[in-house]
């Protein structure tokens, strides 16, 4: 099996049951996201002017959806003009349908790849399989994933979820390598003697591409280890299939992507390579280039005014690892290609909320906003979620979750309101609390408890404190923000942000 | 068919968007105010905590430099852009020029270039593959990169890099960003140099005369 696809087999609730009872896997995706998220604060400190960062890439982001028929038409001149060649795909079918023409026409059985999520949404690797070409994934951990014959569980870390003796093991059954050791080092340089034969004799390769700019048709791919270079530098031909939505106008505006991206994404002030390229280059690359843009239910999500900011999306994975849902349930969990808060809108809407599973998936949501705080280009995730809910549960009349949602909206929309059911939950928690936390709740909120403890409702509300808090005195004697009794409100930054 | 398939797309594109644009003004590209010193010393920095090994010379020894790392590295076979000013490399050691489609870079040990602009933000190299930085492929498949960086040619920050870069993707010619050697973080997050790019990058930091 290849990994991809973006129809869940099970819904969430039952797919996550699996997952969560898998503690490896819950030990391995803790370490990582607890790394990535604490080098990401670091990481984003160091840029002044992040903030006014993220409104520029969203602004630019927005006003691509605005005119994005005509900056596409842009790019596919450009690409033209440099000697490429541009196919249009309506759904996942045609795109495969392209890929693999051009694949036969130049007798390919094997193709090399580089880790592209849109190759994998439209499950590329089966269909070649079926038409007798093999597709060799080059990024370690996507080799990893596919000689496991597994699926990735992150966007950006795809084999986070499995460890060291499980790859060496791997190694030795399916590239006969004779491995002593399990350091990671031996194992990197295992992959790099079979990948770098493929890499000097595969004559097709296909690529994704992280932004392509339609001034002048160059194309973009961001990443690590040197396979992306390698897939766009040495075969004779090459094939990049990119969603619509990563055109950006100028050349200019990638310098708000890159910084944006490696920040958000590695937490790095830069990943290894980027590659850049504008049609083909004489003596210099492959000399055939083919762009194939993907829609695959893209215009839909453009047609949703609410919904329309998931195209903004530039697939960094931070909000991944922000999410507690996401840290516990794990990416498979998902069932999509797409994991996590971003694969939680983004999923259901590229299959027009019309899968009974993809459309579990707007719950797999506390609603605590972290990822709407981390997104570099300030996707309102939540904001997407609950609409998204609301869309699903007004087809389904009546139904438990129904009027459940429509009580929580209706509770959630007046401040007063919601304080009142606070209050009133404080009441009446006292049976159901043991040792601080609720462990199960009764009747049809029962479902909430069956996976996690909810702490109790605490005595006094933060509002509640808010009304009641000493006046606080704007500045202390050293210039901190204090309170009236000399406690700093917040802990004293050692980065250079200044006030905030 | 795909002249049909892009008609579909424009058209459901054009129907998504019946409605008001936002206004849209770019942020322009703020030259860098902190002194060159800076700039250069943070460039080096950075660079040098991607691992990538940063060595200030004198403009008079950069020959001497570029033979010292690669008998370091007991490098024989070294391959350069055809075109890199002989007064770079040390007169006694053998290089080879490539020769794209002669040349075997499976072959080559080392390989010595120029580069385009670097990033003080960052600690990036970029090349654009022009003069003395060679094909693509150079760069990619010998196991060790000499690359030389003139202080002149390090910007402050990302916006003022890709600004200087835009004559040469206007031109069409392709562009390598290179931040420390290959590098992966696949197994258990723990950092690998080399999977398959140059497992050792060398930054020759030029000062000028
Ligand atoms: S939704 Fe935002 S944070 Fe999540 S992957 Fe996309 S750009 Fe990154």
């Amino acid at each position: 099996m290849s990994a991809g696809g973006i129809k869940p087999a099970r819904t969430f609730q039952q797919a996550a049951k699996v997952t969560l009872a898998n503690p490896q896997m819950r030990r391995n995706l803790r370490h990582a996201t607890t790394v990535i998220r604490e080098k990401r604060e670091r990481a984003v400190a160091e840029l002044l002017d992040w903030e006014a960062l993220r409104d520029e890439g969203a602004a630019v982001k927005d006003h691509v959806m605005a005119r994005l028929s005509e900056y596409l038409l842009d790019l596919e001149s450009a690409v033209k003009a440099r000697g490429g060649h541009v196919h249009w795909a309506r759904d996942a079918a045609e795109a495969r349908g392209i890929v693999a023409g051009i694949a036969e026409g130049h007798g390919a059985r094997e193709v090399i790849k580089v880790k592209s999520i849109s190759t994998d949404e439209i499950e590329l690797n089966a269909a070649l399989s079926e038409r007798g070409i093999h597709a060799i994934e080059t990024d370690l951990a996507e080799l990893i994933v596919q000689l496991a014959e597994d699926r990735p569980s992150h966007i950006l870390v795809p084999a986070i979820h499995r460890n060291r003796a499980e790859i060496r093991d791997l190694f030795r059954r399916k590239l006969g390598a004779e491995l002593l050791t399990d350091e990671p080092k031996a194992l990197a340089e295992a992959a790099r003697l079979y990948l770098r034969e493929k890499f000097l004799t595969t004559k097709v390769a296909v690529s994704g591409a992280n932004f392509a700019v339609a001034e002048s048709g160059t194309v973009c791919v961001v990443e690590s280890e040197g396979n992306g270079r390698m897939c766009v530098t040495m075969p004779d031909v090459l094939i990049s299939v990119m969603g619509i939505e990563k055109v950006v106008p100028t050349w200019q505006d990638l310098a708000v992507f890159m910084r944006l991206l490696p920040r958000s994404s590695t937490a790095e002030r830069m990943n290894p390579y980027t590659s850049f390229w504008s049609g083909v280059t004489p003596g210099d690359g492959p000399q055939e280039f083919h762009l194939v843009l993907l829609d695959n239910g893209r215009t839909d999500v453009l047609a949703d005014e609410v919904g329309r900011q998931t195209l903004r999306c530039i697939r960094c994975s931070a909000c991944l690892n922000v999410c507690p849902v996401y840290e516990r349930a794990g990416g498979h969990a998902y069932g999509s290609v797409y994991p996590g808060p971003i694969g939680a809108i983004l999923t259901p809407q590229l299959l027009h909320l019309e899968d009974k599973n993809a459309n579990t998936l707007p719950w797999a949501s506390s609603l605590c906003g972290a990822c709407y705080d981390a997104c570099p280009v300030k996707i309102n995730i939540p904001e997407v979620l609950l609409y998204l809910r609301g869309k699903i549960t007004e087809e389904k009349p009546l139904s438990v979750e129904a009027v459940a949602f429509k009580t929580a909206a209706w509770v959630m929309s007046e401040p007063h309101r919601f304080e009142g059911a606070i209050r009133l939950a404080r009441t009446g928690q006292g049976p159901l609390v043991r040792n601080g936390a609720i462990h199960a709740l009764p009747g049809m909120l029962g479902g909430w408890t069956d996976t996690r403890d909810l702490p109790a409702f605490p005595p006094q509300t933060f509002r509640e404190w808010w009304r009641k808090r000493p006046a606080p005195q704007v500045r202390g004697d050293d210039g901190n923000a204090q309170t009236s009794e000399g406690e700093p409100v917040a802990p004293e930054r050692t980065d250079d942000r200044g006030p905030v | 068919m795909s002249g049909e398939a892009k008609l579909d797309i424009l058209t459901r594109i054009n129907r998504a968007q019946a409605r008001q644009q936002e206004p849209f003004a770019r942020v322009p590209v703020r030259p860098s105010a902190r002194p060159r010193g800076e700039v250069v010393e943070q460039f080096a920095e950075y660079a040098a905590e991607y691992r990538a090994n940063v060595v200030r010379v004198p403009a008079a020894q950069l020959a001497g430099a570029v033979r010292d790392r690669l008998a370091l590295l007991g490098s024989g076979r070294v391959a350069i852009p055809g075109d890199l000013p002989a007064g770079w490399l040390p007169p006694e050691w053998p290089f080879t020029p490539d020769e794209p489609g002669v040349t075997d870079l499976t072959a080559v040990q080392s390989v010595v270039t120029g580069c385009a602009v670097a990033i003080a933000e960052t600690g990036t190299v970029v090349l654009d593959h022009g003069a003395g930085q060679g094909r693509r492929a150079l760069t990619l498949v010998p196991d060790h990169h000499i690359c030389v960086v003139w202080e002149a040619q390090v910007v402050d920050s990302v916006p003022e890099a890709v600004a200087h870069l835009r004559e040469s993707v206007v031109r069409g010619q392709p562009l390598t960003w290179i931040s420390g050697p290959s590098a992966t973080s696949d197994i258990e997050l723990s950092r690998v140099e080399g999977v398959h790019g140059p497992r050792v990058l060398d930054l020759l930091l030029v000062r000028e005369a």
